[in-house]
């Protein structure tokens, strides 16, 4: 199967609150929301922050802006305040969500997905 | 479209936020109001551990520079200043703004805002801390301040009494954007729609240039025209809650709909419900829309009534960072790179007695920023960061220490070391009553 790089379809924009790293994917063609509502899934999300994550990652759709927020908690153990990592408001941590492939073949062209 | 709108302006969205955005909005943006956003979790701890040094400090270092850099054109234009620059001391802060406001020969009405300032009533209440589930006394650690969220109130009190700038300490954020529409528009308390449709508003602009292409700023996949010149926003709101946010002309940054659903999810875990002193706003069903170059209408946010209980900040004296920094380059950096930490690791714990498992590890240039998920096997440089909190700050020093005694003592070709030391500050949060919590607003006329 071939992939697409989220970095590819959407931009992230990262947050923190408390432990948890607030992260809100926007589609940068509105047409490719539901692309990523069905392959987004808060479960594909956890599992590439991998170990990190110590519950369950939340996932919020807005279909009007459109975008997804995730909640994952536990990614900034601590939290800004609480550890001495250099990045501790995991402020770098949405880029690497723009590394996830995703399942889906690449457009080429002309053609539609 | 001026005249039924009011001009809120973004001078400021943390503390070490730049001045020359501010005046250039001061100067020419026809602003109403001019708002300087200055205060975050740890920014307040961090001043109550100052203050706990120096009685008179306590409040924004950067507030004397802003002042006197945005009043004479701020006196001008009849524009009125709103900033929770206070932080943990907004009586000495609003005196230092009464010198300011005298020094320039710009007659003004300071109002400080106080009454968030809460220590004495969480000892005597002992809440349940959030981040440990147990009552606060249970915390181990020495409680140094505890601040709540204070709404729009007090700032609506403010500008009723005539004041031209309002320091505040805990405000909530969207707050100080909120107070001047309450007072504008005379807003009812409890018109849960038009408070959250301010308190978006307010949550867009908060953070000033992260609107208008700050932290959004891509070269490949989101270009941000002249970034170094980045324009701050600011909104014409009007009546009925709805506001076009615009910026600047001949200023750098963009402002569009990306850039503003970008900020209108910062820092958002539940965009139904996002919780204030004022309200429980909804952003859920908020569009944006392109109204022109740099100009973007938002509407459709609301809101619910206003929780029952006040968040509250909790800082805790959080021992002290030590740090180390050394850089590694060309083959086997990253091999170097952790045989020198296994060389700083073993002599912390043998030497000095420092606690191993306070001992951090970084290798910055390998993946350090994705905490160890992604890691390049191969980085052609690295740069090995150890730190540390420790109780002490001469346990602290030592973590630097070691890493500076790797020059002569470590692998080969280390070179460029840093280090620091520290006081920190733990913040935690818990929830009080409203009832227990009393703004209060003092003027004092320069």
């Amino acid at each position: 199967m071939s992939t697409v790089l989220l970095d590819d379809l959407a931009d992230v924009r990262a947050g923190d609150k408390g432990d948890a790293l607030m992260l809100s994917v926007f589609p940068r063609d509105p047409a490719d929301a539901d692309l990523l509502s069905t392959h987004l899934t808060a479960e594909v999300v956890a599992r590439h922050f991998g170990a990190a994550v110590t519950g369950p990652v939340t996932r919020t759709v807005l279909p009007r802006l459109p975008a997804f927020v995730f909640a994952i908690p536990g990614v900034l153990a601590g939290g800004v305040t609480g550890s001495t990592v250099l990045d501790g408001h995991g402020k770098t941590l949405s880029y690497h969500l723009l590394t996830l492939e995703l399942p889906i073949r690449p457009t080429t062209e002309g053609e539609s997905i | 479209m001026r005249g039924t709108t009011v001009r809120l302006g973004a001078g400021a969205g943390f503390a070490g936020d730049r001045i020359d955005p501010a005046v250039d909005l001061a100067r020419r943006g026809g602003l109403d109001f001019l708002i300087f956003e200055c205060l975050g979790e740890r920014t307040v701890a961090a001043a109550h551990a100052r203050r706990l040094s120096d009685p008179s400090t306590g409040y924004d270092p950067l507030l004397a520079a802003r002042l006197r850099a945005v009043l004479p054109h701020t006196h001008r234009g009849g524009t009125r200043v709103v900033t929770n620059s206070g932080a943990a001391n907004p009586e000495a802060a609003g005196e230092l703004a009464a010198r300011v406001a005298a020094e320039l020969g710009v007659p003004s009405r300071i109002a400080v805002v106080g009454g968030d300032d809460v220590l004495d009533i969480v000892r005597r209440v002992d809440p349940v801390v959030w981040e440990t589930d147990a009552p606060l006394s249970a915390c181990p650690e020495e409680l140094i301040s505890a601040n709540a969220y204070l709404g729009a109130a007090p700032v609506v009190e403010a500008l009723e009494q005539g004041a031209d700038v309002i320091v505040t300490g805990r405000l909530a954020d969207p707050a100080l954007f909120l107070g001047p529409l309450v007072h504008t528009y005379g807003w009812d308390a409890d018109d849960w729609e038009l408070l959250g449709a301010g308190t978006a508003v307010g949550h867009l602009l908060e953070c000033a240039g992260q609107l208008t292409g700050g932290y959004f700023a891509d070269p490949g996949t989101k270009p941000v025209p002249d970034l170094a010149r980045l324009g701050f926003p600011f909104a014409d709101v009007a009546a009925d809650g709805t506001a076009e946010l615009r910026k600047l002309a001949d200023t750098g940054g963009r402002l569009d709909t990306r850039t503003c659903a970008e900020q209108l999810l910062y820092e958002v875990d539940d965009p139904t419900a996002y919780l204030t002193p004022d309200v429980v706003a909804d952003f859920s069903e908020v569009t944006f829309t392109g109204t022109g170059e740099n100009r973007v209408r938002v509407s459709g946010a609301s809101g619910r009534p206003r929780p029952d209980q006040l968040k509250v900040s909790l800082g805790f004296r959080g021992g002290w960072l030590g740090e180390g920094q050394i850089s590694y380059a060309g083959p086997r950096a990253l091999d170097r790179a952790r045989l020198a930490a296994d060389v700083v690791r073993e002599r912390l714990v043998r030497v000095h007695g420092v606690d191993e498992s306070a001992i951090r590890v970084e290798y910055i240039g390998a993946g350090a920023a994705f905490r160890g998920l992604v890691v390049d096997p191969q980085p052609f440089e690295v740069r090995l960061r150890v730190s540390a909190r420790v109780p002490e700050p001469d346990q602290a020093e030592v973590i630097g220490w070691e890493v500076e005694s790797l020059y002569t003592n470590g692998p080969a070709a280390g070179g460029g070391v840093t280090r620091t030391t520290r006081e920190t500050v733990v913040v935690r949060s818990c929830l009080l009553p409203r009832q227990l919590v009393t703004p209060f607003v003092h003027l004092l006329e320069a």
